[in-house]
């Protein structure tokens, strides 16, 4: 007995067990960063925000489990609900994984898998961090992106451009460097089609040549600026490290948006 | 199924303690949680308790801190496979919070400021298991990890020790919390790995 209603990320609930996915492409997104494009024998569709998790085998039986968000465009799903995942599709699914140092994870995934190397996959999970055309067109959103937290931001973009979707997104993303930038040439050209995307980059360490605003991290006043008046009510979307996603967050609240309309998903090993 | 991953190796394997199932050790304290964080005020700060017969009995700030409080020094799991080992909470137990309740309920909804909620076996709450807990490592809890006051139900995984806890409401049948809904596990033993529903 369940208080589920019929909505749409129900459909994606109930994560499948795990499979082997391959490794078919992957690319240096920035110096420290790496997007590896999986190929997954049994896909049932996924809503932009989810993420999947990673199952690695260390000879002696070791395991360890990391999970990572999608960063491509989200699929549908190509099995009716409730059936079994062999009847899916396969698909492709891009992560990004940022390098962590000291990461046992992240560093394997960055440095170690090659082209053609298996991995176990799960996936996807979660249904609250998403957004989606069908179901949330036509709220103006906003997206705030500390680092690597870009990531499912990106996934929600790039659904919206497949989806030829004008809902009005602004994008604030709060990087340390110019080349910790993740997704530059994709985000560019998403920007120039000219249809209700504004784009916001803040640089917390160091800025590139001829920028007017100096590093620093994201103000009130800046958010304030560039995100919506909360009078709009946008769905909020604050992904990255503990810090940046708190900071961001109560801003936001401070500014007058309501907190059940931000939804916040917190990455990385940030501990206080 | 077990697939080796070529040319994994992970970290050194931690020694002498007991890790379950696809975790690793943390020895931080990362934060976790869906929405912004909630600023309270223990002035009016409340907990109620509400049974399957819809009789509620409410403690204030000061009426919790004057009930008899534990000190209970427990491991942690939190389901983004981070596990804390020997972290130390003062709190109140449900068996004191509980005792006097009148209830047959075999399911609690426990509910949080902010809207949060997550479902729990009522025979998960008691037996010296769960505690109303507002301060970690002597000091008081921060709002980030849910202070001033959190469920600690620390044989769970953490999800289940929801932060900002404001209500529990007793139920004869279980019905599903925040997390419970979008797919996560209704009782969440990580010694079992039950992450998500149907593990």
């Amino acid at each position: 007995m369940t208080e589920a209603p019929a909505r749409l990320g129900a459909r994606y609930a109930r994560p499948s067990g795990w499979q082997v996915a391959t490794l078919v492409d992957a690319w240096a997104e920035s110096p420290s960063a790496r997007t590896l494009v999986l190929e997954v024998a049994h896909w049932p569709g996924h809503m932009a925000g989810q993420h999947v998790d990673l199952r690695l085998t260390a000879p002696d039986g070791y395991r360890a489990e990391r999970s990572y968000s999608v960063g491509s465009a989200a699929t549908r799903s190509t099995v009716p609900e409730g059936s079994a995942l062999d009847g899916a599709a396969p698909a492709r699914v891009e992560l990004t994984v940022q390098r962590v140092a000291g990461g046992e994870v992240s560093t394997y995934l960055t440095d170690v898998f090659a082209v053609g190397d298996a991995i176990e996959l799960r996936g996807p999970v979660g249904g609250w961090f998403v957004w989606s055309p069908e179901r949330d067109a036509g709220t103006p959103v906003l997206l705030a992106a500390g680092g690597s937290g870009l990531v499912p931001l990106m996934a929600m973009l790039r659904t919206r451009r497949e989806a030829g979707d004008r809902t009005p997104v602004r994008l604030v993303y709060s990087v340390r460097r110019p080349e910790d930038r993740l997704y530059v040439d994709d985000l560019d050209r998403l920007v120039a089609a000219h249809d209700g995307l504004d784009v916001q980059v803040v640089y917390t360490r160091s800025t590139p040549l001829g920028s007017v605003r100096g590093p620093g991290r994201l103000e009130r006043r800046e958010l304030a600026a560039w995100g919506w008046p909360a009078e709009i009510e946008p769905a909020c979307f604050v992904c990255g490290p503990t810090g940046f996603v708190e900071a961001l967050a109560r801003q936001l609240v401070s500014l007058g948006h309501d907190p059940a309309r931000i939804r916040t998903e917190r990455f990385g090993p940030a501990a206080d | 199924m077990s697939t080796l991953t070529p040319g994994f190796h992970g970290r050194p394997r931690p020694q002498g303690v007991a890790l379950p199932p696809g975790q690793y050790v943390e020895t931080g304290f990362p934060v976790l949680s869906a929405g912004p964080t909630p600023r309270l005020d223990t002035a009016s700060w409340r907990l109620d308790v509400t049974t399957e017969t819809g009789v509620t009995r409410s403690w204030s700030w000061a009426e919790l801190m004057a009930l008899p409080q534990d000190e209970p020094t427990v491991d942690i799991h939190c389901v983004t496979r981070w596990s804390k080992f020997g972290t130390t909470w003062r709190g109140v137990s449900l068996d004191t919070l509980l005792a006097e309740v009148e209830s047959t309920a075999d399911f609690a909804m426990v509910g949080s400021y902010g809207g949060y909620t997550t479902n729990l076996p009522v025979s998960e709450l008691l037996g010296g298991k769960a505690w109303i807990a507002h301060t970690f490592d002597g000091a008081p809890l921060h709002p980030v990890h849910g202070g001033p006051a959190r469920l600690l139900v620390p044989h769970l995984y953490f999800w289940k020790s929801a932060k900002w806890v404001n209500s529990i409401t007793l139920m004869p049948m279980d019905r599903q919390g925040f997390w419970e809904r979008l797919g996560y596990h209704d009782l969440g033993d990580p010694w079992r790995e039950q992450r998500y529903q149907g593990d």
